[in-house]
């Protein structure tokens, strides 16, 4: 079936203190939609001046809010997870119209995920508990888990309703406020979410606040009155980021992307059965959600002696992608998500065929016909060369993917890890011990061991080396947003007898 | 003969010239990495700290470009050229606001280059 574009108001507000209201200076900016280039709605072209009362708000609230209890603070949660469930289809179309992607992911994957995330914390917050060491017969040690008080938050295009959902659950269940800046070409899902659950929480709690990252974004990353910031984008911001954080003593998390190996050893080919079905399929997943993904299995590395046989039915299988209206719920690969984003892709095939690479299928951008033509739409791409090669080296955030072979473990490794990156990463193998072993020597802080892209909440999620640092998902989360409060209480009465 | 490694686009040049009017003074910063990674960045100078682990590779219109050497080390080999885009990347670079995004095109060195620069 097909679905047609979602209607929409003529513009939105900030939401901050619990109302949504217009940006101070009155300027607002245009947002697109990338299926066919469209306009959306106007969202304010937020300031420091927007931001300012953002925080403020945020402090006030935080408080009161840090001091719920966690069966209230769950409770809440729970109701976002339900309205979002209630409200799926709608949720699903704003996010399809606003990013581009095909409307089966948003329905299957996004909005569902992100009703999961919800969940998750709403129940993790329950279950934890602080502790309690009895550190000698007199001294006891309590671990209480405080929250840090106001956490800004900075979310990228790629997931907008997701991102958010993996930033402001633990975030609130930790007992923190939150001042939210969406990534600037994708506004609508979050401010939907506000328009659903503007009265769940108390004013302050939440705070959503448009704009552009020099504008908006650079005043809330540098603002003295926050605690944390996290963000997820690219390196040179996540590097500024650091530096208005130290100038604050705030503490980070940082998820900067990755160039992530997906590596499948000659046993996958052992048998024609359903396990070898899957490993095409998870070759073939560098095309998920247009290959906009921090952890978009980029680079395929396949052993020399399956090599032909395997690509073969990859490059089949890639071939066999249904691209098109990304409203129907056939179509597999949507639109990308920007005109500069299609611009870059597209500058990428350049530099790949320049040093060498061979084009197995793709390779240019995907004329629709119809209003779909003023869309940003790249075919889905495969580039064989060598792991030198820039094609193999940067995060090209399109439906393309580069691969190369290799004779044995140690060149599957040293391949796999040389990058810059080091987010995700997937093994291939019916062999027991490399299931284990090539995990475990690669580095970077997902490793999928016979799957990809699986994004449960209940898995921690992070990168190595300059993919970032800290940790998304998880009940670990909860504890890159509080202070841990430890108390030393003796039970002697008698002194020391130093004085 | 003089060599360069990077150039930049009339049309980027014309935009850059308009954030200069409100900025004095400004440097570009590779970036990498997700989203609106792989492109460069233009900041305020006295936005980024920049140390010896960050690689001068020119001026473009009296603008300083500087790439981290660790990609450097990857990107050596190429001649860089600024080019624009409509668009709005997602970044806290400043041609944003105007509603254009910097990107890079590249091309592979020439013998002659490779040479000048000791890259051979």
């Amino acid at each position: 079936m097909s679905y047609s574009k979602p209607t929409f108001k003529e513009k939105y507000g900030n939401f901050i203190n619990g109302e949504f209201v217009a940006p101070i200076d009155g300027e607002y900016f245009e947002n697109h939609s990338p299926v066919d280039n469209s306009l959306i709605a106007k969202y304010p072209r937020s300031k420091k001046e927007d931001i300012d009362k953002a925080v403020e708000a945020a402090n006030a609230a935080k408080e009161s809010w840090g001091n719920t209890s966690a069966t209230h603070r769950a409770a809440l949660l729970n109701k976002v997870a339900d309205i979002i469930e209630a409200h799926l289809e709608e949720f699903a179309l704003v996010e399809t119209c606003d990013n581009g992607k095909a409307i089966r992911e948003t329905l299957n994957a996004d909005v569902p995920l992100s009703v999961d995330h919800w969940r998750y914390f709403a129940a993790a917050i329950r279950m934890e508990e602080g502790s309690a060491s009895e550190l000698d017969e007199h001294t006891v040690s309590l671990i209480i888990k405080e929250p840090l008080g106001v956490v800004g938050q900075i979310i990228p295009w790629n997931f907008p309703l997701l991102m958010l959902s993996w930033k402001l659950p633990p975030a609130l269940a930790a007992g923190n406020c939150v001042v939210l800046k969406p990534a600037e070409q994708t506004p609508s899902s979050a401010t939907l979410l506000m328009e659903k659950i503007a009265k769940v929480f108390p004013p302050g709690v939440i705070n959503v606040v448009h704009g552009f990252g020099p504008e908006a974004g650079k005043p809330l990353a540098s603002h003295s009155e926050i605690d944390k910031v996290a963000f997820t984008g690219e390196t040179t911001t996540g590097q500024l980021i650091m530096q208005y954080a130290s100038k604050n003593l705030n503490p980070v998390t940082m998820e900067l992307g990755g160039k992530s190996p997906n590596i499948f050893f000659n046993s996958v080919m052992d048998h024609d059965d359903d396990y070898l079905d899957k490993a095409i399929e998870g070759a073939v997943l560098f095309a998920f959600n247009q290959g906009e993904v921090c952890t978009c299995p980029s680079r395929i590395l396949v052993q020399e002696d399956i090599y032909d046989a395997f690509m073969e039915r990859v490059v089949a299988r890639t071939k066999a992608i249904v691209q098109g209206n990304p409203y129907d719920t056939t179509t597999m690969v949507g639109a990308q998500a920007s005109n500069d984003q299609h611009k870059k892709i597209l500058s990428y095939f350049e530099i790949g065929k320049e040093e060498g690479a061979k084009i197995l299928t793709g390779g240019k951008s995907c004329e629709l016909e119809g209003d779909l033509a003023n869309g940003f739409y790249i075919e889905p791409t495969i580039f064989e060369g060598h792991n030198k090669m820039r094609v193999f080296q940067e995060e090209i955030f399109g439906p393309v993917v580069c691969v190369t072979k290799f004779n044995d473990e140690a060149e599957a490794l040293e391949i796999a890890n040389d990058t810059l990156y080091g987010l995700g990463a997937g093994v291939w193998t019916r062999d027991a011990h490399q299931l284990y072993q090539i995990p475990r020597a690669i580095k970077a802080g997902r490793v999928w061991v016979n799957c990809y892209h699986a994004y449960p909440a209940h898995a921690p999620f992070g990168g190595y080396k300059k993919s970032g640092f800290g940790r998304e998902n998880h009940v670990m989360m909860m504890n890159y947003y509080r202070q841990t409060k430890n108390m030393l209480i003796s039970y002697d009465k008698n002194k020391l007898g130093f004085f | 003969m003089s060599y360069r490694r990077i150039e930049i686009t009339p049309e980027a040049s014309k935009i850059l010239s308009k954030v200069k009017e409100k900025h004095s003074a400004l440097i570009f910063h590779q970036s990498g990495g997700c989203c609106d990674g792989s492109s460069p960045m233009l900041l305020d100078k006295e936005d980024l700290y920049l140390d010896e682990s960050d690689v001068y590779l020119g001026d473009l219109d009296e603008v300083p470009f500087y790439m981290n050497q660790d990609q450097y080390e990857y990107w050596k080999h190429t001649y860089l050229i600024i080019d624009i885009a409509e668009g709005r990347g997602a970044s806290f670079s400043l041609e944003i606001p105007l509603g254009y995004r910097f990107l890079v095109k590249s091309r592979l060195l020439n013998a002659a280059e490779l040479a000048h620069f000791g890259l051979d």
